[in-house]
């Protein structure tokens, strides 16, 4: 006591030594109360061809792979998640509000997304192959032109290939230009059973890329279509007209279906 | 408002959500550090700075850019601080038992880590011991001044007085701090049961006549 300088104590150094800090966690929980938090959290869910590990933070899913990847190790996928993002990922108590729905019905374009790491052009790619129904597969090119980047079919499979959340984001419903399913990812194998788990005949696409033929069309409707999309599927084959090229298919008078849009719809003329 | 400050906001009033983060790392210790000063116990203190923090967000949710822009961050987050300060008070007064079980709470943090090392030297002790007998018209602008760092206009903005008044006061409270580490003075008689009255005072006594002692 007898070291207190009476002068000191009432000076404005001596009050500034009683500015406490902020305790540790406190700007993280009010972030929490607030629905910011910024941390990375993760759940194992149960998707189309076996379980999956999904990231997520406060802006959406970040991350999806399959369990088998990692062995079923958590803590060898969170060490890997926390490489790409900087923050090691909790095990979460609820996964994110409707994955379990997009899961079941394979559309997951109600889903939140954090994409922050992918570039301008690699979140157009994502998000085009996001309005991919299930059941369906369209070209790269298809991508590309989508997207009005009809010339960068190269880039938007190597976009493709970067996919943080595949599965969610259906990059397996892109397959060559040629028809043939492709590579993918995560080994074309997966890709071959993601795509016959939600009712893709990929024997039946193989066989049309293998003849050339990248339309078909109705001869009833005159529509023509990629062979995957849900009004091909429909045709009879006796009705069914195979085209190896948009040319051939239009001067055959038919027009492209406004579904699938194997070429860039035409106005009326 | 420095550069930094100026950013601060714009970032605010242009992405509220994403930028918070930012806007409470930057006022997060100003605002705790006062509400220690205000509060008995440290738990009550995080509560009404957590508090704050969300309170000023739900408030700059309806706020239109041009007002983000145009903040004095720090006064008006303080201002927030000290109107849930006085509700906490308010309701102490009105539920005694709850106050008597803070009483103890303002004993020096014992756990360790820099915070408490501080607040265990002797001096800093002391001045706490000191602070907390100023009566609230003084001790809150001495608050704000030396704690929260406050300049005197923004420490009237954000006790809505005169810029004169949050002047005299400051240098009031420092004065009468000055005059007590002397022990020329008593400590005032407390204001409201939040500091509970016996213990701080006996203590303060104690010190007092100590370092009469030793002059």
């Amino acid at each position: 006591m007898t070291t207190v300088p009476a002068t000191v104590s009432g000076s404005a150094a001596a009050l500034r030594r009683l500015r406490v800090p902020a305790p540790e966690g406190f700007v993280e929980a009010v972030l929490d109360r607030l629905g910011l938090a910024t941390g990375e959290w993760f759940v194992t869910v149960t998707g189309p061809t076996g379980e999956l590990f999904v990231a997520f933070n406060q802006h959406g899913i970040s991350a999806v792979a399959p369990t088998s990847l990692y062995d079923g190790d958590t803590g060898r996928f969170a060490a890997e998640h926390q490489e790409r993002t900087g923050a090691p990922p909790v095990p979460a108590e609820r996964p994110p509000a409707g994955l379990a729905a997009a899961l079941e019905s394979g559309r997951a374009g109600k889903l939140r997304f954090d994409l922050a790491a992918s570039s301008e052009f690699e979140r157009a790619v994502l998000l085009k192959a996001l309005e991919i129904p299930p059941g369906e597969v369209r070209p790269y090119g298809w991508v590309a032109r989508e997207i009005g980047r009809p010339r960068a079919v190269r880039a938007v499979g190597s976009a493709l290939g970067r996919n943080p959340v595949p599965i969610l984001i259906p990059c397996h419903r892109v397959v060559r230009t040629d028809g043939h399913v492709g590579n993918y990812g995560l080994g074309v194998p997966l890709k071959l059973a993601l795509l016959g788990a939600e009712g893709v005949d990929v024997d039946r696409l193989e066989r049309l890329a293998d003849e050339g033929v990248r339309f078909v069309g109705s001869a009833t409707t005159h529509v023509f279509c990629v062979p995957s999309c849900r009004h091909a599927r429909r045709i009879s084959p006796a009705h069914e007209r195979r085209f190896r090229t948009e040319d051939a298919a239009v001067a055959g008078g038919f027009r492209p279906c406004a579904h699938c849009r194997p070429t860039e719809v035409r106005r009326a003329s | 408002m420095t550069r930094g400050e100026a950013a601060l906001l714009e970032r605010l009033a242009v992405d509220l959500d994403g930028g918070y983060a930012d806007f409470v790392r930057a006022h997060a210790d100003a605002v705790y550090a006062t509400a220690v000063r205000l509060t008995t116990s440290r738990a009550d203190a995080e509560d009404i700075a957590q508090e704050t923090f969300v309170r000023a967000y739900r408030s700059l949710r309806r706020f239109d850019a041009e007002r983000v822009r145009s903040l004095r961050a720090r006064p008006w987050l303080l201002s927030i601080t000290l109107n849930l300060w006085r509700n906490v008070r308010r309701r102490a007064n009105r539920h005694p038992e709850s106050a008597h079980a803070d009483a103890g709470a303002e004993l020096p943090d014992t756990s360790p880590g820099p915070e408490a090392a501080a607040e265990r030297s002797d001096e800093a002790r002391y001045l706490t011991e000191m602070l907390a007998a100023l009566p609230d018209h003084q001790r809150i602008p001495v608050v704000l001044r030396h704690i929260a760092g406050l300049s005197h206009d923004d420490i009237a903005t954000a006790l809505e007085c005169p810029v004169g008044t949050a002047k005299a006061n400051v240098s009031r409270g420092v004065a009468r701090l000055r005059a007590l580490a002397r022990g020329s003075m008593p400590p005032g008689p407390q204001p409201g049961p939040p500091p509970g009255p016996q213990p701080a005072e006996q203590r303060s006594r104690q010190h007092v006549s100590t370092t009469g002692e030793a002059r």
